[in-house]
């Protein structure tokens, strides 16, 4: 049982100021992931949430009772370094045993719980080796180990997987997951790899400069972000913005016009729209409606045309020479070179107004489920 | 084909290849020449010395009187005479007729000399000018430097090793600990002050040992310390190089092993004792090495502090057997050959940290 909360935590480092203010709520057993570019902070919070750093204000709670001036291991949260900080000097045993030592725990018990741990993530052999002598996958269960070892209320994992290569990060994403599958535990990981946020996370908590910029399900996220940051940094690869303004507004639709395009009518789904508002319109990749030759859409000229076979990403260029990018399952015809018509699918498209806030779409007016596309029309 | 050539290629592997090492691995060229010849003056330059001292400890009082010297220990040879308490030397003299005797003398007498013959002791003991007699010599290394040093004197020389083991040893693991320490609170911890602290102590080194000598002296006294082993043990516990040395290298320790170690419960004691000297034994190795390197072989300090017999160091005794009337060279020679044999030893034994360390030293 372990829900944290976060009022106001703020933190400066000198003049400073890494976090302006945090509000956050983590329920008992969630996988919170924090997600955010680098030197947003995300790792700053966890390690105020560790109590390796000192809060400038606020408050962190853990089960209602402030931990706020509690040290580090007296929170009952264990932590998982980007650098696993083994202790190179210490077998396996003693790395995954010397947090129980220190707190003199029954030596059957610890036994008992260096046992469990290392049969739980498959270490019982590396048990009497240095850190020195394992692969990186291994250092990396080992770290887990030493965390799980001490029972903790939550776990924290500061970008756990961004030393392994790719092949093992993927398999060790699948294990942590399973891990917390199996624990229950809370559970908060730091990560700049939004694949790693999309694939893991209960509860996404995007972050830039500080600032909580969204919270919620990936998948929420993905299909409505609230604002362009995070439109724009969840998703792989990122959605495209194309800039203009608002034509004339009628009853049931809209016309957008950017200055190299031709203006494209849109079916309006908000009342707050005015002529000449400034806003840009963001369409995924995958999101993007193609046919060959003339037609009403947007006109692009393809400069790269991808093939990983299974999927093809059409590197596209705007007349203004801005970049648009084709997500389409299977292989793809099309060349370098080539001239498409793209437009967006009905109702999977979303609307940012200048400062790049979305604009609602009115109740009733859901987005579209995502669609598959079939080949070239 | 590959083979044969990589095989001819290939420097000539074992322990000992490096001995033989050469530029580019192929066919003898003149830098070699001149490097082989460069060491080789290094290691006659450092070594004959060395290497003198050791054979002349081997030699008698008498030998090493002689002019010109020997290079190597030489005595005389002796013989068992019936009817004479000692062995009686033995000397080649050359008769009047030219024909070379083997004689040995009983006694001395001017420029003449009582020998008699060992193979006919019946014909009683004649006179021989002294100018016509060879002392017939062997090359012989006596061990008596050695064991008069040791046994002799009442063993005094055992108090001497036991003094000079006992402040080196205890003098080494006091300053590790506290130049340890010093290392970690100015390496690990953020406070006020950490690099005014660190120049301070880096400021020091700018002070000979000299200048201070009588201070501490005085500080000494003031603690009633003099004539006490203590007395050399504690005014040079801390040192400038070892802090410094033992700050740079745990500086490379991880933060994030700290923060584990923090939140693994452990206080920042066991965090020092656990995780950081552990971790820092190659510098702590080489603060060992350069401490007893520098205790074991300490003078000025001792001179002034220990002023009675029973607690001279080694080096006090060494200094002590040469005054204003004579010098011992025997005694001299074997003690200094036996004072320097543990350095040796602890050099032989550590080169490999001292090397590394002294490297480190330098890049960082």
């Amino acid at each position: 049982m372990a829900k944290l909360v976060l009022e106001k935590v703020a933190k400066s480092f000198g003049l400073v100021n890494v976090l302006p203010g945090v509000d956050l709520d983590i329920e008992d057993g969630e996988f919170v992931v924090f997600v955010g570019p680098s030197g947003c902070g995300k790792s700053t919070l966890l390690r105020l949430i560790a109590g390796l750093e000192d809060v400038s204000s606020g408050d962190i709670l853990i089960d209602g009772d402030s931990v706020t001036h509690v040290p580090a291991a007296d929170r009952g949260v264990a932590m998982v370094f980007q650098s696993y900080a083994l202790y190179p000097h210490m077998t396996v045993r003693q790395n995954l045993s010397f947090g129980l030592e220190n707190i003199r725990m029954q030596r059957p018990e610890i036994e008992r719980r260096v046992g469990e741990a290392a049969r739980l993530l498959q270490i019982e052999q590396l048990l009497e080796r240095r850190p020195k002598e394992l692969s990186g996958g291994q250092r990396q269960r080992v770290a887990i180990g030493r965390a799980i070892t001490r029972d903790p209320k939550i776990f924290l994992f500061d970008e756990p997987l961004s030393n392994l290569d790719a092949e093992l990060r993927v398999l060790m994403r699948i294990e942590i997951t399973r891990l917390h599958e199996r624990l229950g535990n809370t559970m908060i990981y730091v990560t700049h790899d939004q694949i790693e946020a999309m694939t893991m996370a209960d509860k996404i908590v995007v972050l830039r400069g500080g600032v909580i910029e969204q919270v919620g399900a990936p998948l929420e996220l993905y299909n409505q972000p609230r604002n362009a940051f995070v439109a724009g940094f969840i998703g792989s690869p990122r959605m495209n913005f194309v800039e203009g303004t608002i034509g004339e507004v009628s009853g049931e639709t809209f016309t957008f016009t950017s200055p190299d395009l031709p203006a494209m009518t849109l079916p309006r789904r908000t009342a707050s729209l005015a002529a000449g508002q400034k806003v840009s319109v963001g369409v995924r990749p995958e999101d993007l409606i193609v046919s060959k030759g003339k037609g009403s859409g947007w006109p692009v000229t393809v400069s790269v045309a991808e093939q990983h076979g299974a999927n093809s990403y059409i590197h596209c260029s705007r007349p203004n020479g801005e970049p648009l990018l084709i997500h389409q399952p299977g292989q793809s015809a099309v060349e370098r070179g080539d001239i498409l018509n793209v437009s967006p699918v009905p109702a999977r498209w979303h609307l940012f107004d200048a400062s790049g806030l979305r604009i609602e779409i009115e109740p009733g007016q859901e987005m579209a489920p995502p669609i598959l596309h079939t080949a070239i029309q | 084909m590959v083979d044969v050539t990589l095989a001819r290629k290939s420097a000539p592997s074992g322990t000992f290849s490096w001995l033989f090492a050469r530029r580019g691995r192929q066919g003898f060229d003149w830098s070699d020449a001149l490097t082989y010849g460069f060491l080789l003056l290094g290691v006659l330059v450092m070594f004959t010395p060395v290497l003198w001292v050791v054979i002349s400890s081997f030699k008698t009082p008498a030998n090493l009187s002689e002019f010109p010297p020997t290079v190597l220990p030489y005595s005389a040879e002796r013989v068992e005479v019936e009817g004479y308490a000692q062995p009686l030397p033995l000397f080649e003299v050359a008769g009047e007729d030219g024909e070379v005797r083997l004689l040995a003398q009983i006694r001395r007498v001017g420029l003449n000399a009582q020998m008699i013959d060992p193979q006919d002791v019946e014909a009683g003991p004649f006179t021989v000018p002294v100018a016509s007699a060879v002392p017939l010599r062997q090359v012989n290394f006596v061990l008596e430097n050695y064991t008069n040093l040791l046994v002799g004197q009442g063993g005094d020389i055992w108090r001497y090793v036991y003094n000079s083991l006992f402040i080196t040893v205890v003098a080494t693991v006091i300053t590790l600990i506290m130049n340890s320490m010093a290392a970690f609170a100015l390496s690990k911890y953020k406070f006020r002050g950490r690099n005014v602290a660190l120049l301070a102590i880096l400021a020091t080194l700018m002070i000979p040992a000299t200048v201070v000598l009588v201070p501490t002296y005085l500080i000494v006294a003031q603690l009633g310390l003099v004539g006490n082993l203590w007395g050399v043990i504690l005014p040079t516990v801390a040192t400038p190089t070892g802090v410094f040395l033992l700050r740079q290298y745990m500086l490379t320790i991880p933060d994030e092993l700290i923060e584990a170690a923090r939140m693994d419960h452990a206080s920042e004691w066991r965090i020092f004792w656990r995780i950081i000297l552990p971790l820092s034994s190659p510098a702590l190795a080489v603060v060992a090495i350069f401490s007893i390197l520098s205790r074991w072989n300490d003078f000025l300090l001792p001179l002034i502090v220990l002023n009675r017999r029973e607690v001279f160091t080694l080096q006090l005794a060494l200094a002590s057997y040469q005054n204003e009337n004579e010098i011992r060279y025997d005694l001299l020679l074997s003690m200094t050959t036996l004072t320097a044999l543990p350095l040796a030893l602890s050099f032989i034994f550590l080169q490999r940290y001292i090397t590394s360390g002294i490297a480190s030293t330098g890049i960082k």
